[in-house]
């Protein structure tokens, strides 16, 4: 009794609903907290139990070995080889979409007006067809006797070049799919940057140039970052582009754990693999997102 | 000056337009081989046929494929919608003790590889020893669909007055009607958009549902098991149809989505 004697009651009205809020939103935040605890922390979990375990085997949480992290730190192993791949796609595939989206994401927050929303679906629309076959399309369009190399030859032009199933259409690939990925955030991004601002330097006389290093491109860098993240992080994850249009010429990290999960069924290796790019991916994902307002990015629109 | 800012508009507008023809490039490669007469594909395609289609539309096995993807995507968007909402309401709407933290954790599982996440639910599912059917994948679905769908439906939250609730709070509404009456109603162009994405984000996943289907199949996975092996002209065909779907969905969504904006406004 003494206690809730000497608690500070809420008084006003406002009080009163924000300590009401407070376990609301909790509450509200619940059966998306318990989805994710089941389907995304949990198998976390299970992965980081096989990594530890004796490999080739299934005693998951009974032994406890560093043997599987030992065979991929081996300097003989050739997964660093398949790391590096993924990495270099990545970065590349980071720089080209930023030069190429850009211009666009500039032109639906400037130039578009009210095409822009249209323009925007027709970005988003590919999202929607699975990734297998756009990527056949593209099969279709590279192949010999495809789309390109027919073309070629009806003109009379000799044939296609033969691109296919090399580590640069691979690369070309990620830059395909993931387009959307990094358009969406910079557009986001731009939209911050105040159009006044930008009228008032070019007012006081600044150049175009000076106004786009100055103004346009620090306002909008929370938003170029995020695409740069996401784009970097979903293509070290990249496994189809390789497979399809790559043909198989570079081996990705993601492929090898799929072989360690599938073909040679050494599921602990498989998990350890997983654990080293999970946590490369996760410190590169918190750190950026501790740099940044997520409130101000999306409640801007 | 004036002549200058033209000239880089054009530019803008011709970059774009060239981005979006290589973009669309391959899905309309694909609708023409589905066309092509002969099993090997050739261009340009010496004769015209709907065979594949035909086949496609008889074969049982796809009949059941498609209606595995419908269920799928469907039961997806019902558990999604329901769940990302409030989901969305406590990402943007309320200020509580978790809520930095949460939205990091929400944004996490977007950002994840999804081959590594399949794999990882695949070992999960293993481990408390569930048998991996479409059941199964309606779960893994949900574990990448709700947290883009909770962020789509944010925007809307962000976009919200929250004195429209306060004041209904004050006209002596219980919660729930505030929600029924006030919330919902409001957020609806959102939720509506979030439904959108999570069913066609989930007809058309595919490195999720490989791994936790088990032996059921969805449409991008039964495409990927021929592309790499017995290879039909069944392909372009199922893919085209799966994709004229989505457009057709899209579209329908849109046009349902101006008109709850229009009533909305009016």
């Amino acid at each position: 009794m003494a206690d809730i004697a000497l608690a500070r009651l809420p008084e006003t009205a406002n009080e009163l609903r924000r300590a009401r809020m407070l376990s609301l939103g909790a509450r509200c935040a619940l059966p998306v907290a318990i989805l994710l605890g089941i389907g995304f922390l949990a198998p976390m979990i299970a992965i980081l139990g096989y990594a530890f375990a004796t490999p080739r085997s299934f005693d998951v949480f009974r032994s406890f070995t560093l043997e599987n992290f030992a065979t991929l730190f081996d300097p003989t192993n050739t997964v660093w080889l398949s790391f590096l791949w993924s990495c270099g796609f990545a970065l590349f595939t980071v720089a080209i979409l930023a030069v190429i989206s850009y211009p666009i994401a500039y032109g639906l927050n400037m130039v578009f007006g009210r095409a822009s929303p249209l323009i925007s679906v027709l970005f988003v629309f590919p999202l929607f067809v699975s990734e297998n076959v756009r990527l056949y399309g593209w099969v279709l369009f590279y192949i010999k006797n495809g789309v390109l190399d027919g073309t070629l030859k009806y003109f009379g032009l000799g044939g296609g070049p033969e691109v296919l199933f090399t580590p640069g259409m691979t690369l070309f690939g990620m830059v395909y799919t993931y387009l959307p990925f990094m358009l969406f955030p910079m557009t986001l991004g731009l939209a911050l940057v105040p159009r006044d601002l930008v009228d008032a330097a070019r007012d006081l006389g600044a150049g175009r140039l000076f106004i786009w290093r100055e103004i346009e491109l620090p306002l909008a860098m929370p938003g170029i970052l995020i695409g740069m993240l996401l784009t970097f992080v979903l293509g070290i994850g990249a496994t189809a582009e390789a497979k399809i249009l790559g043909g198989q010429s570079v081996i990705v990290i993601s492929h090898d754990i799929e072989i360690a999960f599938t073909y040679s069924q050494n599921w602990p290796l498989g998990s350890a693999l997983s654990v080293v790019v999970t946590v490369f991916i996760a410190a590169l994902t918190l750190f950026a997102l501790s740099k940044l307002d997520l409130d101000r990015m999306l409640g801007r629109r | 000056m004036r002549r200058a800012v033209k000239r880089t508009n054009a530019l803008i507008w011709a970059w774009t337009i060239f981005v979006l023809v290589v973009i669309y490039l391959p899905i309309i490669c694909g609708g023409l081989a589905s066309f092509n007469k002969s099993r090997y594909f050739g261009f340009p395609i010496k004769a015209y046929s709907t065979d594949w289609w035909d086949k496609m539309f008889a074969s049982i096995e796809i009949g059941m494929i498609v209606k595995t993807s419908i269920t799928v995507a469907l039961l997806v968007t019902v558990f999604s919608v329901v769940i990302a909402t409030f989901g969305a309401l406590a990402f943007a709407r309320y200020d509580w003790k978790g809520r930095r933290l949460y939205q990091k954790l929400i944004i996490l599982p977007i950002f994840f590889p999804q081959p590594v996440l399949g794999l990882a639910l695949l070992l999960g599912f293993n481990a408390v020893g569930i048998q991996t059917t479409w059941m199964t994948a309606v779960f893994a679905h949900m574990v990448w669909i709700v947290p883009v769908v909770t962020l789509v439906i944010a925007i809307q939250v962000y976009g919200f007055d929250p004195s429209l609730e306060e004041a209904a709070f004050d006209l002596g509404c219980s919660r729930l009607q505030v929600l029924r009456e006030v919330t919902l109603p409001l957020l609806w162009p959102g939720i509506w958009s979030g439904m959108l994405f999570a069913f066609l984000l989930s007809w058309s996943n595919f490195p999720l549902s490989l791994y936790t289907t088990g032996a059921d199949s969805t449409i991008p996975e039964w495409l990927y098991a021929k592309m790499v092996a017995g290879y039909t002209p069944m392909v372009p065909a199922l893919g085209t149809m799966a994709t004229v779907c989505a457009a057709a969905i899209l579209l329908a969504g849109g046009l349902v989505g101006v008109l709850v904006r229009r009533r909305q406004a009016a």
